[in-house]
């Protein structure tokens, strides 16, 4: 029985060593997954800090203001004014949308032919 | 296990035999049991001891070995953490009320030369000067040849040049990264914000401080690295900002001004909507502090705070609100206002030599603008009760707000505060205060007496402060300002649907060797704005304005600085979301129409 014991002890030993040393090797990728992301993070999050800072610049009063005087004629934008001010009562509803044609629309009709036949201006002029 | 008896029969029997005592017998073999017992517990007792020993040995070596690795080691981050893990910039940034950036940081690079490791020199020196053309080709190489091992060739490079200095393809050029200071909007709020600047410079990274302005004031608050994430909100209203600078520019070239400021505030919170003084700087080349001339003509100097003017009659409202606090007039009170008034050896005389005597109202003192009222309110009030007052509107000290500039900024004040001091003070001359002082002053009054403090800083509540006028006497005072724009000094003012309430004050500026210029002049408009409700003081100081539309230069508040300010008005008016009010006819008189229209 003793020995039996030993040998399952042994390779008890031997698969924990086979474990940890595959756990070892896990952890060190997921460690260096982990900081490859992080770099990402931070490259990220710098690009984002460049490009509100950009937006920030290509928003500056001073061009905003520039760009709608030389596009005056395209947009005539002009300073707001006081008088501009208005009532949501004086706002247009917008107009009713047109009737939809959805099916095929007949344009011949099939009446009774004496009822054309008095129609027919022709045949009533004499 | 062989059990040795204590009393051996052979033994026994041969001592009962020889007659002596068997129990000896059994006292020296237990004896010598004993003894084995002993020495066999002391050698298990030795052995665990060793045992523990070691274990305790162990243990303390693995610690000892372990905090001597964590001392000698580099720190590094604990890279398996999740989250949390804020890679964020050195100092925070800045932004307006509305969340719009106005400073924030951009990585960029240094470049530095290590001449040890160039290939050549000289070829390095006149391609960096074709790409710099700052640098001096001669002097950069002999910099390089000249044996010393580093040096600096430029704080930051955009990323355009530093690929051409990259395509040189020097060994020896190097570079490092830096974190920049970043002002998208240029001159904009220039003077709030100050500017920053490079501290201690490594190779690797090197600290930003702010060096005037708000970035210098809130230094340590922007560069704290607990809050460096957070950003600081101020009070400044981008939008605003931009549109008063821009109507004061075109009002300041229009006036012929030297200089002009504005200050826009909150009445009920003291915040500070826009800040403008000009000529401006941009903060992301923030020129050098003038070492020659005037400091005041610079365009560092910032007009609405470090400027410390006399302000004019726009102190007269103080005078005349302080009266009516203290029950000495009424809004219809008569006030002595024949001139030229003598006191000793004074004259005081009105604008232009006008005699608007012998008596007005109190309300046509404000109206009308006239010194020698004034003067007499000033006397009825006296000296120390006039003083105190002034100083508990924050006039007579140095401006308090997150500027660092505010604090060197001290009202001029007579020590001895004798009786023409009193009447010169009602006037406005003779005591010299910053404009954002007279802002927070009027602000006072406009939210109904209680005191303010300006601040630049955002918050969504607000203390009151403690309340230095009745709310009657301030809803008085500024019905009076609100006639001075409907028919006294400052009818241009008079912004149809915003009911403009103001005083003009018109200042001789001091000359150096005594005496006042009569040419030369700053103009204030203190405006509140709407009247029925007030909630914005707008204050417009223009410096050295001419107007030369009529016959005869006109250097009067009322023709320079009051429609700059109208202006102003009617264009942050609708920004604000302010809707014009239909203003209604006043009811005292019998129409409005037959209420006589005094103009200046």
């Amino acid at each position: 029985m003793r020995p039996v014991l030993y040998i399952l002890s042994f390779l008890a030993v031997l698969a924990s060593a086979f474990w940890a040393y595959r756990e070892n090797y896990a952890t060190q990728a997921q460690l260096k997954h982990v900081a490859a992301l992080q770099d990402e993070i931070a490259t990220l999050r710098e690009s984002i800090a460049l490009q509100r800072a950009e937006w920030a610049y290509l928003n500056r009063p001073d061009r905003l203001r520039d760009l709608a005087t030389i596009n005056f004629d395209r947009l005539g934008l002009l300073p707001m004014e006081p008088a501009q001010f208005g009532y949501t009562n004086q706002v247009a509803y917008p107009p009713p949308p047109e009737l939809r044609i959805t099916g095929t629309v007949d344009t011949m009709g099939s009446l009774d032919p004496n009822v054309i036949a008095s129609t027919d201006p022709q045949e009533q002029t004499p | 296990m062989i059990r040795t008896p204590l009393r051996p029969l052979a033994r026994i029997l041969d001592a009962r035999q020889k007659g002596e005592n068997p129990d000896v017998i059994e006292k020296e073999n237990l004896a010598i049991r004993h003894e084995a017992m002993r020495d066999r517990d002391r050698t298990r007792a030795e052995r665990r001891l060793f045992v523990l020993g070691f274990a305790f040995f162990m243990a303390f070596t693995v610690i000892g070995a372990r905090m001597g690795t964590l001392a000698a080691s580099e720190p590094t981050e604990p890279r398996a953490s999740v989250g949390g893990s804020q890679i964020t910039s050195q100092r925070a940034d800045i932004l307006d009320r509305h969340g719009r950036i106005l400073a924030t940081n951009m990585l960029t690079h240094s470049l530095y030369a290590q001449p040890n490791d160039m290939v050549d020199p000289v070829h390095a020196a006149t391609e960096l000067a074709a790409i710099f053309p700052e640098l001096d080709p001669k002097a950069l190489e002999r910099r390089f040849t000249d044996g010393r091992s580093f040096l600096w060739v430029r704080k930051v490079l955009s990323p355009e040049q530093m690929q051409r200095v990259h395509e040189i393809g020097d060994p020896g050029l190097y570079f490092g990264p830096r974190e920049m200071r970043l002002y998208p909007n240029g001159t904009l709020a220039a003077h709030v914000l100050g500017g920053a600047a490079f501290d201690a410079e490594g190779v690797d990274s090197a600290e930003v401080i702010g060096t005037a302005g708000l970035e210098k004031e809130l230094d340590a608050r922007l560069r704290d690295p607990a809050q460096s994430s957070t950003p600081l909100t101020l009070s400044i209203d981008l939008t605003l900002q931009a549109n008063v600078e821009e109507v004061l520019a075109a009002g300041m070239r229009m006036m012929s001004a030297k200089g002009a400021a504005a200050i826009l505030m909150d009445v009920h919170s003291g915040e500070i909507l826009s800040l403008a003084s000009l000529p401006s700087f941009d903060p992301n080349d923030r020129p050098a502090n003038p070492t020659e001339g005037e400091p005041s003509d610079s365009p560092l100097f910032n007009r609405a705070v470090q400027g410390v003017y006399e302000l004019g009659s726009t102190f007269k409202i103080f005078a005349v609100a302080q009266a009516m606090e203290l029950g000495l007039v009424n809004s219809e009170t008569l006030v002595d206002t024949n001139a030229p008034m003598r006191w000793g050896k004074y004259r005081i005389a009105e604008w232009d030599n006008h005699n608007y005597g012998p008596t007005l109202s109190v309300t046509d003192i404000i109206a009308k603008s006239s010194n020698v009222g004034s003067a007499h309110i000033g006397l009825m009030i006296g000296g120390e009760r006039q003083r105190a007052f002034l100083g508990s509107l924050g006039l007579l000290s140095a401006p308090q707000v997150e500027l660092v500039e505010a604090a060197n900024a001290k009202a001029l004040v007579p020590s001895n505060w004798s009786d023409i001091v009193t009447i010169t003070a009602s006037y406005g001359h003779g005591i010299s205060s910053s404009p954002l002082n007279l802002a927070a002053a009027y602000a006072t009054i406009a939210n109904g007496g209680t005191k303010v403090t300006p601040t630049l800083l955002h918050s969504e509540t607000h203390e009151k402060g403690p309340r230095v006028l009745s709310e009657e006497v301030a809803l008085a005072s500024v019905a009076m300002m609100r006639r001075v724009v409907t028919e006294g000094t400052a009818t241009l003012a008079n912004v149809p649907g915003y009911a403009v309430a103001g005083k003009t004050g018109t200042a001789e500026k001091p000359r150096k060797g005594g005496g006042y210029d009569s040419d030369k002049v700053i103009n204030t408009f203190a405006s509140v704005f709407p009247a029925n409700d007030p909630k914005y003081v707008l204050i417009v100081t223009l410096d050295e304005p001419v107007e030369t539309s009529g016959p005869k230069p006109r250097r009067t508040a009322g023709w320079t600085a009051v429609p700059v300010a109208a202006e102003i008005i009617r264009r942050i008016g609708p920004l604000m979301g302010m809707r014009p009010q239909v203003e209604t006819a006043r009811l005292d008189g019998v129409t409005a129409t037959s209420a006589p229209q005094v103009t200046e």
